[in-house]
């Protein structure tokens, strides 16, 4: 079994496989860099809106389909269907939040669930209605990669890069509205049509990932991978391109587990495949992951413990609380009968010189003093120059 | 005996040099739901004037600006800028917002934010160049801000963030400047950077018009005062327009009469 998982991934599994293997890569690609967008506009629960949206117009284009003779499983028609009734429920969306006093999020709220009604009322007719490929549509609530064409993956993949292609061509204007909406609006800038840009490209990915992904969980897919990037880095391009990185990944990886286990919902697994990559960013990113964020707090705490203990001692008292306590055991500040060693008093001295000299830089530079964090134990020598120290000196007491 | 011939409305608030004034507003009124927040408000900006708005919380001084700038819809009024529409002068305004009107946790460094002030020249579609980025840290530098060029925005002190949205109006280049409180919230080092900015673009032939809450500093920045309270109070130079009635009547009981007379004498 591994080794079958091995050549998938590898795209040595056949053609086919291949071919769907790619067209779900390049998904979760579009879904992770569109999503970037729509992630930072704050707006990114609209596209739960927008995939439950698209479930009437699944459904009308089936009944379409089979009323014109076919088999009403044409992706293409589908995937229109789907646009049509999810550009719909965005414009409920906007309209609704424009003209009355209510929330995005109860717009959103009301929007989805009466559409993803009316698609259930919808799917249930069509099942009394014995038609061929009837069965198929269920893939579009969960998702599936087993009745993935090569024809339609090619079409899934390359619909996928276009919308890309459009979102980075657009990526610094989305950017500035997202940032600040009042100086781009002072500029002349339509907001609102950038919003609806932004929107159509969501609609788009969603209705290009329905079948594969299913509408319940295709929102994951424009969330996940933007929430995860952004625990990477401080700068939009490369949250872009971290945010489509993760998203091919977790096509990839969820795409070929799907393939090698035909009964397991692609949406599902692809989703939890992403969960795993937001996990671990959420854990071990550098700067802003919560590993990076604790050891920051304990170093902080050890260094004011030590901070507080120097001061304490040189003012002849004991380290005030247990932390600073052992600290100066630790280090050698104190022996066993609480009498200051001579390591201790040099090390007492020195942090209350350090403490006072930062006093008087602050009171006769307070503004250049905002640049330096009292807590970030820089040692003023190594900050300040020669000359400013010394006149510091002069003036302390 | 005959009724009183009506003359046309115009002529009640003739515009003086309507053709070069940066700002020129005539009877403009918004409302948010069915509550005036600036009422027939008339008021012609000098060139090259360092003007302040200022009037008590409430008085409609920030929407002021948002409605000359179309940011908030006017119910009646018109609003001329070096003569021109709104639509046709856009790119001779710089828009400083209030800084707590955005983001900080927006992925971006500060240099980024300045090349926003590039954009309608880089224009549509277009990638930020090593140039424009160039530019951005010049600009930055102009502020004070060179050595926090790459620095996350949200990692900068208010007044950083204020110098960096300063930068940004710079690389605009604009003839005209509306500013949103800039002193809000910030340091000495910023208050002082702002000033010396207004008086640099002033000397390039620039309007700046700022709206302004500290009564204080108000007569040492400007030489041009607009006094809001829905209504305009008074408007022309700050030592006409500081004066104890102006001030009562725009202020009344919101500052004390001793404050008032204060402010008065400076001005």
């Amino acid at each position: 079994m591994f080794g079958e998982l091995l050549s998938i991934l590898t795209f040595q599994a056949g053609y086919n496989t291949s071919v769907v293997l790619t067209g779900v890569i390049a998904l979760g690609i579009g879904g992770g860099v569109i999503g970037v967008f729509s992630f930072l506009r704050k707006r990114a629960l609209i596209s739960d809106a927008i995939s439950h949206a698209t479930l009437p117009g699944i459904a009308l284009a089936f009944l379409i389909g089979i009323s014109f003779g076919g088999t009403g499983r044409n992706l293409a028609l589908l995937m229109a269907g789907a646009a049509l009734t999810g550009a719909l429920g965005v414009l409920c969306v906007q309209w609704i939040r424009d003209h009355t006093r209510l929330p995005e999020d109860t717009a959103i709220g009301t929007v989805l669930s009466v559409f993803f009604g009316l698609g259930i009322v919808l799917l249930s007719h069509i099942q009394t209605l014995q038609a061929a490929g009837q069965a198929g549509l269920n893939s579009f609530l969960l998702g599936s990669t087993a009745a993935l064409t090569a024809g339609e993956a090619e079409l899934i993949g390359g619909a996928s890069l276009a919308t890309v292609l459009l979102a980075l061509l657009l990526m610094k204007e989305f950017g500035a509205v997202a940032f600040d909406e009042g100086f781009a609006a002072a500029q002349g800038w339509r907001v609102a049509r950038f919003d609806l840009a932004m929107l159509g490209l969501l609609l788009a990915i969603v209705a290009i990932g329905l079948k594969t992904v299913g509408l319940v969980l295709i929102i994951a897919l424009v969330i996940i991978p933007p929430a995860a990037a952004r625990f990477w880095t401080e700068r939009l391009g490369r949250m872009v391109l971290l945010s489509g990185l993760f998203g091919g990944l977790a096509g990839w990886i969820g795409g070929s587990m799907s393939a090698l286990l035909p009964d397991m919902p692609a949406g599902a697994v692809i989703v939890l495949a992403a969960a795993g990559i937001f996990t671990l960013s959420f854990l071990f990113a550098p700067s802003r992951g919560v590993l990076a964020w604790c050891a920051r707090r304990i170093q902080l705490q050890f260094r004011t413990a030590s901070m507080r203990g120097l001061l304490a001692m040189a003012d002849g008292y004991l380290p005030p609380d247990r932390l600073s306590l052992r600290l100066a055991r630790w280090r050698g500040y104190m022996d066993a009968d609480a009498a200051l060693t001579e390591k201790g008093q040099a090390a007492a001295l020195d942090m209350s010189r350090q403490q006072r000299l930062w006093h008087t830089y602050r009171s006769r530079h307070p503004d250049a003093a905002l640049a330096f964090n009292p807590l970030s134990g820089y040692r003023i020598e190594d900050v300040l120059s020669a000359d400013m120290v010394a006149s510091l000196d002069r003036e302390t007491p | 005996m005959n009724p009183p011939r009506l003359i046309p409305f115009e002529t009640k608030h003739p515009r003086r040099d309507a053709a070069s004034a940066p700002l020129s507003v005539r009877g403009l009124t918004v409302a948010y739901d069915n509550k005036p927040a600036i009422w027939d408000l008339d008021f012609d900006a000098p060139d090259q004037g360092l003007i302040a708005v200022i009037g008590p919380n409430g008085a409609g001084k920030s929407t002021m600006i948002k409605a000359i700038l179309g940011l908030v819809p006017a119910l009646a009024g018109d609003v001329l800028i070096f003569g021109q529409k709104l639509r046709r002068a856009r790119q001779r305004i710089a828009y400083v917002p209030q800084r707590t009107s955005v983001d900080w946790d927006f992925p971006a460094s500060a240099e980024d934010v300045v090349a926003m002030g590039l954009y309608g020249e880089i224009g549509w579609c277009r990638p930020v160049r090593k140039r424009h980025r160039e530019a951005a840290r010049a600009y930055l530098d102009r502020v004070g801000m060179a050595d926090f060029a790459a620095r996350q925005i949200g990692q900068l002190s208010g007044g950083q963030q204020q110098r960096v949205f300063l930068a940004r109006a710079l690389a605009q280049k604009a003839e005209l400047y509306l500013m949103d409180e800039p002193f809000a919230g910030v340091d000495a080092a910023t208050e002082h950077a702002i000033v010396d900015v207004m008086r640099d673009v002033r000397r390039d032939g620039a309007t700046v018009i700022c709206v302004h809450h500290d009564l204080q500093t108000v007569a040492d920045y400007f030489d041009h005062a607009l006094i809001l309270n829905v209504r305009s109070v008074a408007a022309g130079p700050i030592h006409d327009v500081l004066t104890e009635d102006f001030l009562q009547s725009a202020y009344g009981g919101r500052l004390a009469a001793t404050e008032i007379r204060a402010i008065a004498g400076i001005g």
